[in-house]
């Protein structure tokens, strides 16, 4: 017998549930007075750098149905394509933009909407460069083990084109399915699909 | 992190998804139409993922992992058993995870959530909102106090409860990191007739979100205690790789 290894195994994952904003929107579920206020619901302040855009999403049940339930995380880079964040060993992401953003989608729309700026272009593990993107975690109750996945803006055709990520997905009908089509100006609109023929493509990461 | 003077930057062990639940997990009737049907998409970690949200102890108030009095009037507490709830998060190599964040929130004792779409006839307490957090020391250590929160019937099968449990919510310090769990109370029998418990095909799996209690950790004359360790995924070292993009 060889020498052990000694790993742990990750804990397994449970359902947030359907009370989940009691816990990370206490605020928006109306528990005040325990925080200050709910966090990661500003990603920007007025000296944020970069185009600011809206991203307003969703997430749709097998029947189409938004979730009413569902609480969405997203990361990205700054507008130089920096993360705020302490493994971000490229140089310092601006002090003014959270990387981090956390909404609770509306109980009675489904949608929730992030204020941010559109990211800068991050290199891929071979230095290439990857189109912008949003890094997406979703919960919800029926979902046992939170969901990632990306999204990238319609309006970059060229740079989606040489995505070294969305290049390694077999299916070419399915790679709209993480492309955000632009709503005027500055927003975009991303709906999540769990199910059905244009689920949406979900990472394992 | 101040105290984390050399972050680690290597890419995610990859995910032993045996571990935890299918998405489709009939029995547990959400999951139905909530569950992705087609192949993940497999993508070894690059920096969007390895990076990360870490959160400062200045973000903390003095009574963020006291749920027994962040939400009661003053001089005035919630009602319950008293438990203090603490472990340490660690990462699949076995170390210390340190400056996590931690969100628990919970039912009240008598098994009623304070949400606009809770319908449990179950009272609730004016003195209890149900939610907390906290950030692990240098070691990965936590500790909070609250009250044991009851079990209660959910719309599933007609006579599903849920055991008592605690919601946890966890950064690390990658993106690919983050989870969602639920911890349990050593010798509920409820935990294994539940059908969100039994989502996990492993019996060894699910022992590990059990708590024990710990009559060493307890207070006494004031509260039980109950460990509950939490492990992240862990970290390749990226010494050896090779870093095309001359980092």
């Amino acid at each position: 017998m060889a020498q052990l290894l000694n790993r742990l195994r990750e804990s397994p994952s449970q359902t947030a549930g359907p009370y989940v904003h009691i816990g990370l929107t206490p605020n928006f579920s109306g528990i005040s007075g325990v925080y200050d206020r709910d966090l990661g619901i500003e990603m920007v302040n007025d000296m944020t750098r970069g185009q600011r855009i809206a991203v307003r999403a969703r997430v749709l049940d097998g029947t189409g149905t938004p979730l009413k339930d569902a609480l969405i995380e997203i990361w990205q880079a700054d507008s130089d394509g920096l993360h705020n964040s302490p493994s971000e060993k490229r140089g310092a992401a601006d002090p003014n933009f959270s990387s981090w953003g956390r909404k609770a989608t509306d109980m009675v729309s489904g949608e929730c909407v992030f204020e941010t700026i559109k990211p800068g272009r991050v290199p891929f593990k071979d230095g290439r460069l990857m189109a912008p993107h949003i890094t997406f975690w979703i919960v919800a109750r029926g979902i046992n083990l939170g969901l990632h996945t990306r999204m990238y803006f319609a309006d970059e055709e060229a740079a989606n084109a040489e995505d070294p990520v969305l290049a390694r997905i077999e299916h070419r009908s399915r790679v709209p399915t993480l492309i955000a089509e632009r709503q005027g100006e500055d927003a975009y609109v991303f709906d999540i699909r769990l199910q059905g023929d244009k689920e949406t493509v979900f990472f394992d990461i | 992190m101040a105290s984390d003077p050399k972050p680690e930057t290597g890419a995610f062990f990859q995910r032993d998804r045996d571990r935890h639940p299918p998405a489709f997990t009939p029995a547990y009737k959400t999951s139905v139409l909530r569950s992705p049907q087609k192949a993940l998409l497999s993508l070894d970690n690059t920096i969007s993922e390895i990076t990360g949200p870490v959160f400062g102890h200045d973000i903390l108030g003095e009574l963020d992992n006291d749920l027994i009095h962040n939400f009661a009037r003053p001089g005035e507490s919630a009602i319950g058993e008293r438990i203090i709830v603490y472990g340490r998060v660690l990462d699949e190599r076995g170390k210390g995870v340190p400056g996590a964040l931690l969100e628990f929130w919970q039912a009240n004792a008598g098994g009623r959530y304070r949400h606009k779409k809770e319908g449990y006839i179950a009272a609730l307490d004016p003195n209890f909102g149900g939610c907390g957090r906290t950030i692990t020391d240098e070691d990965g250590n936590y500790t909070f106090r609250t009250i044991k929160p009851g079990a209660y019937p959910w719309p599933n099968g007609v006579n599903d409860w849920r055991p008592a449990h605690i919601h946890f919510s966890v950064f690390g310090h990658g993106f690919a990191q983050r989870l969602i769990t639920q911890m349990y109370f050593e010798g509920d029998p409820l935990i294994w007739l539940c059908p969100i418990v039994r989502t996990i095909p492993d019996k060894a799996a699910i022992e590990t979100l059990i708590a024990a209690l710990d009559m060493q950790a307890t207070i006494p004359m004031d509260a039980r205690a109950y460990k509950f360790d939490i492990v992240l995924r862990g970290r390749r070292s990226s010494l050896f790789e090779n870093r095309l993009e001359g980092n």
